[in-house]
């Protein structure tokens, strides 16, 4: 076992990066992700990696779309305002079938809002935020050494399937500092045939590009992106389950909010109250299997978000709206207190499953 | 422990520098007058001096800090009674420097006025479990960046070893050979090590100046 280091989220993102054989950063300083390109323009110069501070967001991400073309690892990280402006870089590198790891640590919004924690890029990353059919995977730590481990699979996931995997992380996650430990990457061999390496007059071109001039080829393209969508929904989602077991009331929550959550969980069952939680991990594909299972033994849900009620559509969806979803949310930067989310647990263990 | 009026604490981002100047604030108005801290870090815009600020004005510690610190206004700035800092020498002053080379660069705004009256110290806060001052020589060349761009050299080094909740005893006392060496390697004297007051008890008598801290905020 590596001997454990204290880091803040942000650092332990781009270490783990690093660990797993990325050498390409591009990225554009914003609060309160700033930390990831500090540290990348620290670390990279000394072994042999490319630090860039790009122009721009924009310039950034298509500074990753270049990279990503040649079949080489490679991350940008940025923050609600700057991820927004890597939209339309996002949708060329789903158009092009190339794997990249985006960052995004939140912080209040819309517009420039605050820099304070936040989760209300939810339907940002799992709905889109670029134009077209497209999805990426979305990955959601909730603690430092998740930041790390994830940003690991993120790059294992964004080769196994070509496509962007983000790092959904917030405020909070960012700057707080934990002890951690920077685990090996697993060896894993991925097919880059597709990559734009150079013919040396051995094969025909590779062409990595998003343009379509015969909307019939458009359109296979995307009938067969999403039959490998379909595999992901299938083999790839994640969630943990707390005190889950005997659970009447189930708490779903992920990143900041699961922890807050929790801390509410062992203080409502000390009440007698009979709640667990859901933490899903990975919020594209969301764990629709694992909900609908609590669905057969709970009789109401509680979505706990940093946002004005985002994640809740898909507990919603997931569970075919057969139990009632309660919300318990704060905004603008602001943290839900375990004593708020334990005031709306309690409140549904006293109407059973009625959400006034 | 023997401090001199203006007491500068600078280090690498997330050393634990504000952390221990809050602390020595509160061991040195046990002992003088007047206490004032001054938050001069104009890089990181969360884990602020200003975080303590009711403790603080409760034992009658003079706190100067940006009005926009844990606000969301993310703005460089520092305020015009950072200058009474230098101007009036019959208080005693902790100055807490932003983190790395970036941090320090708002210290030459008062450099000239500290160099002058000579009657400072300049603390290097080092943490061994910090990934980029793991070892002697990374520490050295991140000490090294912050003179450059602060205008004011170090004078010793505080050992703030740890591994946050998870620190034992023994890690403290293992960090001790690191923090050794640093000292050789900058020719610095060690003023002291830092340690978490729960760990205090087990540590007394077996390191020199050792300093207990209670820690200033904590996040769920």
């Amino acid at each position: 076992m590596a001997e454990k280091v204290l880091m803040k989220g942000n650092e332990a993102i781009a270490e783990a990066a690093i660990e797993a054989g990325c050498r390409h950063y591009f990225g554009y300083p914003i609060t309160p992700q700033t930390e990831v390109a500090a540290y990348m323009s620290k670390r990279m110069p000394k072994i042999g990696g490319t630090f860039l501070q790009a122009e721009s967001e924009i310039a950034a991400i298509n500074m990753v779309y270049g990279v990503a073309s040649t079949g080489k690892r490679v991350m940008t990280s940025s923050s609600s305002p700057g991820i927004s402006l890597k939209a339309e870089g996002l949708s060329y590198l789903a158009g092009a079938d190339l794997p990249a790891l985006v960052v995004n640590v939140q912080r209040g919004g819309p517009g420039l809002g605050g820099i304070q924690p936040s989760q209300s890029d939810y339907f940002q990353a799992t709905k889109g935020g670029g134009h077209g059919d497209y999805r990426m995977i979305v990955l959601a730590p909730a603690s430092v050494q998740e930041m790390a481990d994830l940003t690991m699979k993120g790059f294992d996931l964004a080769d196994k399937y070509r496509m962007t995997a983000m790092i959904l992380a917030d405020g909070t996650m960012g700057q707080m500092m934990e002890p951690v430990e920077i685990k090996k990457p697993e060896n894993q061999d991925f097919d880059k045939s597709w990559a734009v390496t150079g013919t040396k007059g051995q094969r025909a071109h590779n062409i990595v590009n998003s343009l379509f001039l015969s909307p019939e080829v458009l359109e296979k393209t995307n009938f067969e992106r999403y039959e490998r969508y379909a595999m992901i929904e299938e083999n790839e989602a994640m969630a943990e389950r707390y005190m889950m077991d005997d659970a009447e009331i189930c708490v779903v929550a992920f990143g900041i909010a699961a922890r807050v959550a929790k801390n509410a969980i062992v203080e409502a069952r000390k009440s007698g109250i009979k709640v667990g939680l859901i933490r899903p991990i990975t919020l594209w594909p969301f764990p629709k299997k694992e909900l609908a299972r609590a669905a057969e033994s709970c009789h109401s849900f509680l979505s706990v978000e940093l946002s004005m009620g985002q994640m809740i559509e898909d507990i919603r969806l997931a569970i075919d709206c057969k139990r009632p979803v309660a919300l318990c949310n704060r905004a603008g930067g602001i943290i839900p207190s375990p004593e708020e989310v334990y005031a709306k647990i309690a409140e549904l263990a006293k109407n059973g499953g009625c959400d006034k | 422990m023997d401090f001199k009026r203006i007491i500068l604490l600078s280090g690498h981002y997330g050393s634990g520098k504000t952390n221990i100047a809050v602390n020595l604030a509160f061991a040195l108005k046990k002992t003088r007058e007047r206490v004032t801290i001054a938050d001069v870090d104009i890089v990181n815009p969360y884990f602020r001096t200003s975080d303590s600020r009711r403790e603080l004005e409760e034992s009658g510690i003079r706190l100067i800090c940006s009005e926009f610190a844990g606000s969301n206004v993310d703005l460089p700035a520092l305020p015009a009674e950072m200058y009474s800092v230098v101007d009036d020498p019959t208080q005693t002053a902790l100055i807490d420097v932003g983190g790395d080379d970036r941090g320090a660069l708002a210290l030459g705004r008062i450099r000239d006025g500290i160099l002058k009256e000579n009657d400072y110290e300049m603390l290097f806060v080092i943490n061994r479990f910090r990934p980029l001052t793991r070892n002697a020589e990374l520490t050295a060349e991140i000490m090294r960046e912050i003179e450059a761009a602060g205008g004011i050299r170090f004078t010793a080094i505080v050992n703030n070893s740890n591994l946050g909740p998870e620190t034992t005893a023994q890690d403290v006392l293992d960090s001790d050979a690191y923090a050794r060496e640093v000292c050789e390697m900058t020719g610095l004297p060690l003023k002291m090590t830092a340690v978490h007051e729960s760990l205090y008890p087990q540590l007394k008598g077996k390191m020199e100046n050792l300093f207990p801290l209670g820690l200033q905020k904590k996040i769920q």
